[in-house]
């Protein structure tokens, strides 16, 4: 997995709440079996008109935000369907960072998984970056100090340390979950025992 | 989380699971049940191909194509990258030694309608899907979230996940319903009152003497739409109800372990003392027959109702988000829910496409039509669903009221198939969400319950089911 340490650049600003992932990636780009290649249809229906046209004073359609790494959105960001394709099409727009007030669960763990860092600021401090943002203030990201600067805003953040050392190093979770195999099927033993309609194996 | 002192059920599972901690201090937890279909699986496949990694355990696993699978003509696929992901679930199922049902399949279904219905879900239970609406099987008193592509691929290579234990929180909804009101009003009001980030972080314990007065059906309904409310999972504690419901399934426990399974499950329901998070309780008196006007599921309001003015909104973001909403819809604040007119009518989805759903939406179109102006359309959650429909001779009522009858499917829930709503067309639906373009790129939906969205198929406006007889 891509490693995350720190980012600078422009950051678009998206003042919009309860940004769902039927909005991030809607569902007729869900039919492909890779994970890459899904930037162009990032936030498909607000950047393109019926006939596919750029609209053009969407945000990410209009210079210097068409390059953005970095995303300010509203409120509750992420919700709706568990799809990874939607960090799968900021990450291939060229997004590393999303800043909001919080995340859908299902889309922030989806984030760690792919290098991308979710920052959860207060409504105030969100108001500040989203400020910056519009003016088009290079921000600076900073994950082992955990903190977002902007013009004279300097603002702390919080992440769970697991978290962080992941994206930090860019860990194979799957290869750590196997270094515990033993374990696993240790687990798996003691439940054919106390639980055997649950090994009644299909 | 103290093994000591009294426990929710959350906790009873939990602690049931737990393989271990992570040396990040994170935990690993065992996964019973594994379901899988073809929109989140094939990148988590591929995963497992380019690392050389074997599926763990593949009898814990479960596969069925539904989100892209046409509802009508599905012999043949048209829908050249539809056809592509169906038959990719089918060859990487077939690689890895796992049970899928095809598409010709009688079991075929939406995945969270025929968990449920071959009896895979179970009390006591985790269960994992690449899907949000997961936490439908929490009906059963099982602990079931929507992961993403990359945690499908955890899952198959592990049999586990790593997670850090949610906050719990108890819903509460006591007394009889009011008639007219049912499991899709109660939770459409629930998730208005508390927000679609109101569950954020928590799983969320239905509880009070409505909710356990509900048939499975109804329970699934209220589970499945938690994650519509931001909850990891949503769970009811398993009753008799629950156990009569399982009981002689296909892959219910048999004769042979059925006693100690019950045990077990009986031993489940949180503890008299157990400690919440966060509590709310509701008196179900005050609840209405409840429809969306907006384009997030928070936006409801009583079908006695009207659409709210911007200008009343507490705060300037939620003004905008109001108004942002009513251009998206074409509404005009003030407007009666009722005087609301439908281009079409959709029933089904993994909410409200179960039997009872249906047999509801017979009984009040029988020997009606539906509204001239209107198309109607359900869709069966399963092909079981379907054929017991059809031995009740539902499918012949609903037909004769005008009603497209079709195969399984998730169909216009999300239209990643071909039922999709035209830019501009408003919909009744009881699926589980309105947000803009999901049922159609500018698709005005509303949600609500089957009873409502019959009774608007005849009369062609959003009806009050308690003024139609």
């Amino acid at each position: 997995m891509d490693k995350f340490n720190s980012l600078k650049g422009i950051a678009a600003p998206l003042p919009i709440v309860n940004i769902d992932t039927d909005m991030i990636i809607p569902k007729q780009f869900l039919k492909t079996i890779k994970r890459t290649g899904l930037g162009v249809s990032l936030f498909y229906e607000m950047r393109y008109d019926n006939d596919g046209n750029l609209i053009k004073d969407f945000v990410l359609n209009t210079s210097p935000f068409d390059q953005s790494k970095i995303l300010v959105a509203g409120d509750n960001f992420g919700c709706g369907s568990s799809r990874e394709h939607a960090p799968w099409s900021l990450k291939d727009f060229g997004i590393k960072c999303v800043i909001s007030t919080s995340f859908a669960d299902i889309f922030y763990n989806n984030c760690f998984q792919n290098g991308i860092l979710p920052i959860v600021v207060s409504p105030d401090q969100l108001d500040q970056l989203m400020m910056a943002a519009t003016n088009q203030i290079e921000f600076s990201i900073d994950l082992p100090e955990q903190t977002v600067k902007a013009g004279n805003h300097s603002i702390n953040f919080e992440i769970e340390e697991f978290r962080k050392d992941r994206l930090l190093q860019g860990l194979d979770d799957i290869g750590i979950t196997l270094g515990y195999q033993d374990k696993i099927s240790a687990y798996e033993e003691d439940k054919k025992n106390k639980k055997p309609w649950l090994f009644k194996d299909n | 989380m103290s093994n000591q002192g009294p426990k929710t059920l959350f906790d009873k599972i939990w602690s049931e699971h737990l393989v271990g901690q992570r040396e990040d201090g994170t935990s690993l937890l065992y996964i019973d049940r594994h379901l899988v279909h073809e929109v989140t699986s094939p990148q988590a496949f591929e995963g497992l191909k380019i690392s050389n990694r074997p599926v763990h355990r593949p009898e814990a696993t479960i596969a069925v194509a539904d989100h892209n699978v046409p509802t009508i003509n599905r012999q043949n696929i048209e829908d050249p990258q539809s056809k592509i992901q169906v038959e990719t679930l089918a060859k990487n199922t077939k690689e890895h030694g796992i049970q899928y049902f095809d598409l010709m399949d009688q079991r075929q279904g939406i995945v969270h309608i025929i968990g449920p219905e071959q009896g895979i879900t179970q009390p006591g239970m985790t269960i994992v899907c690449g899907d949000s609406h997961t936490s439908t099987h929490g009906a059963f008193g099982a602990l079931a979230f929507g992961i993403g592509t990359s945690e499908v691929e955890h899952v198959l290579a592990t049999q586990t996940i790593v997670q850090n234990p949610a906050k719990n929180m108890r819903i509460s909804v006591n007394g009889d319903l009011p008639f007219g009101v049912n499991s899709k009003d109660l939770i459409l009001y629930i998730i208005g009152k508390i927000g679609t980030a109101g569950g954020t972080g928590h799983v969320i314990e239905y509880a009070g003497s409505s909710i356990m007065g509900l048939s499975m059906e109804g329970r699934m309904t209220i589970c499945n739409m938690s994650i519509e409310a931001g909850a990891r999972a949503g769970l009811i504690s398993p009753d008799q109800t629950t156990f009569n419901y399982i009981q002689g399934r296909p892959y219910a426990p048999g004769a042979d372990h059925w006693d100690q399974a019950l045990k077990y499950w009986s031993s489940l329901p949180s503890d008299n003392d157990a400690n919440y998070d966060h509590e709310i309780v509701i008196d179900s008196s005050e609840i209405d027959p409840m429809v969306t006007w907006g384009t997030s599921p928070e936006d409801v309001v009583s079908v006695k109702g009207l659409v709210p003015n911007p200008s009343s909104a507490q705060t300037e973001n939620k003004k905008k988000s109001i108004e942002r909403s009513l251009e998206y819809m074409g509404l005009k604040p003030g407007t009666k829910i009722t005087d609301i007119k439908l281009d079409k009518i959709f029933i089904g989805s993994c909410t409200n496409g179960r039997i009872e759903d249906l047999r509801k939406v017979a009984s009040i179109v029988k020997d009606k039509k539906i509204a001239s102006h209107v198309q109607a359309m359900i869709v069966p959650g399963s092909g079981l669903v379907k054929k017991q429909a059809e031995e009740e001779g539902i499918d012949i009522i609903l037909k004769d009221a005008g009603f497209e009858w079709r195969e399984a499917g998730c169909s216009m829930c999300l239209g990643m198939n071909p039922d999709q709503l035209k830019p501009g067309e408003r919909c009744a639906s009881t699926s589980n969400r309105n947000f803009e373009g999901r049922q159609g790129r500018g698709g005005r939906t509303h949600l609500m319950s089957p009873e409502l969205a019959a009774a608007s198929a005849i009369t062609g406006n959003i009806s009050d089911i308690r003024d139609f007889t």
